[in-house]
């Protein structure tokens, strides 16, 4: 079923370029069909291989995030005041962050399936959240995104794991930094998180 | 002394320790910076956690006896155990669960998941060897966990405020009452004898903490501050399976521009949810 389903998802990559006009719900069942699919066929991105999960999400999951909202949304108000350099850190560092998250959970796939099961609009704004579920053995866990439309295409500019937004809770992590160090504080956090998780 | 008591116990321990230490701001606001570990930002006290001093003296006493035993414990399970006796362990604990999860759904009006929880039960006892194999999810019969807690916030019961509570962890003041509740009904109260309903227990306990291995690791690599982060995990996730996944959404205005135009909603102000459209 998935099988087929990814053969036509596939077709329908090479003939429409980018992910311009595809429907919330249907950009978010590739995305995740292709990496379930990547991950189960990749013996390196099971065992947790960085450097091969790092070119999966460039080529499957990156060009479907808006990762400067995400990073901006995560950072909160100060971000206006952030200069160029800056920014470009804090989204050089936190999308380091959120691929070694996801790298610690790209190793636990195993046999499971993703269901895109509903999306609802978020009242009072142009977003939208498609929810779905892995299911797996056990229970299933809830995977819910949460898109935006820029121009002509949809972005996911937020991922909920369980029950937690992402950027809804870094966005307070980061708060705590802030407050106390400022962006460069934030920035200097990040690198030293970044690097300890490596060792 | 039974578990129920025994928690019964620990939650009026908490509840007088915690509010003993949530005395001190009224005398000098600098006690919360003393306790807290790393961080020292002196923020405003987070109105969701009130007796954050205590909790996080919890959390690190909690975090030690995690290292020492349970831990451990877990590892060597999910090294030494073989994956499908594992596996039917797991099995095991989820269909008595299922049971209470099945009552839950109940007293929420929730008929319909509610029947399917049942019918899982059905399944899995009468064709799964008494619950040690799973056909149900197979045949699309999904677990749908609900505890005493959800309940109670579906009823409109507030969260109340955050707890971290001796061994058994996050938890807030409504569920660590759910908590209470749900013991009674808990797959050890089948066991006659109380060395049985222990064992159980404590097997119970290393099963989950061993599905946990993963989720914590994860943990100590993603967070600035593994205190806050847990507990809003924790108040975020509980929202969440209140409202049945579909909690009411913040929305960030952070444009380069204008100023933030919402101010932060209180995770875990779990108010009677909105209707769902499913």
């Amino acid at each position: 079923m998935l099988h087929r389903w990814f053969t036509a998802a596939a077709a329908i990559a090479i003939c429409v370029p980018a992910f311009a006009q595809q429907a919330p719900d249907a950009l978010v069942r590739q995305i995740s069909g292709e990496v379930i699919e990547a991950a189960k066929a990749d013996k390196a991105i099971q065992a947790g291989d960085v450097a091969r999960i790092s070119a999966l999400v460039d080529t499957k999951v990156m060009p479907a995030v808006n990762f400067e909202v995400m990073t901006r949304s995560a950072v909160g108000p100060q971000w206006r005041g952030a200069t160029p350099e800056q920014r470009a850190k804090l989204q050089t560092e936190f999308k380091a962050l959120l691929l070694r998250v996801y790298s610690g959970a790209l190793t636990q796939v195993k046999d499971q399936t993703v269901e895109v099961t509903r999306t609802q609009p978020v009242q009072g704004s142009t977003q939208v959240v498609v929810q779905s579920e892995v299911r797996g053995k056990g229970e299933p866990i809830k995977l819910d995104y949460r898109l935006d439309r820029f121009d002509d295409a949809w972005k996911i500019i937020d991922v909920n794991v369980g029950g937690i937004w992402l950027v809804q809770s870094y966005r307070s992590q980061f708060g705590q930094v802030l407050s106390s160090g400022g962006i460069d504080g934030l920035i200097t956090r990040l690198v030293e998180l970044n690097k300890g998780g490596k060792g | 002394m039974s578990l129920g008591r025994c928690a019964t116990l620990l939650l009026a321990v908490a509840l007088l320790a915690g509010g003993c230490a949530s005395a001190p701001p009224a005398v000098g606001a600098t006690d919360a910076s003393g306790v807290a570990t790393g961080a020292a930002a002196p923020a405003p006290r987070n109105p969701v956690d009130p007796w954050e001093p205590f909790n996080r003296r919890v959390s690190a006493f909690n975090d030690a006896v995690d290292d020492a035993v349970l831990r451990p414990l877990a590892t060597a399970y999910r090294d030494y155990v073989p994956s499908p006796v594992r596996q039917g362990m797991g099995n095991l604990f989820g269909n008595l669960g299922d049971v209470w999860s099945m009552a839950n759904h109940l007293l929420q009006g929730k008929l319909h998941s509610g029947l399917d929880m049942g019918m899982r039960v059905l399944t899995n006892t009468l064709f799964g060897l008494g619950g040690l194999l799973d056909p149900a999810t197979e045949a699309g019969l999904q677990r749908r966990s609900e505890d005493f807690g959800q309940t109670l916030g579906r009823w409109g019961v507030g969260p109340g405020p955050y707890v971290v509570l001796p061994l058994l962890g996050p938890r807030t003041v409504r569920d660590s009452f759910g908590f209470v509740v749900d013991r009674q009904f808990d797959g050890s109260r089948l066991f006659d004898s109380e060395a049985t309903s222990y064992a159980y227990t404590a097997l119970e306990l290393v099963y989950t903490r061993s599905e946990l291995l993963a989720t914590t690791s994860l943990l100590d690599q993603a967070a600035l501050d593994r205190y806050t982060f847990v507990r809003d995990a924790y108040l975020a996730r509980r929202l969440d399976q209140v409202y049945d996944g579909a909690p009411p959404l913040e929305i960030f205005d952070d444009t380069d521009a204008a100023p933030a135009a919402n101010p932060p909603a209180t995770p875990g102000a779990g108010r009677p949810p909105a209707p769902v459209v499913r």
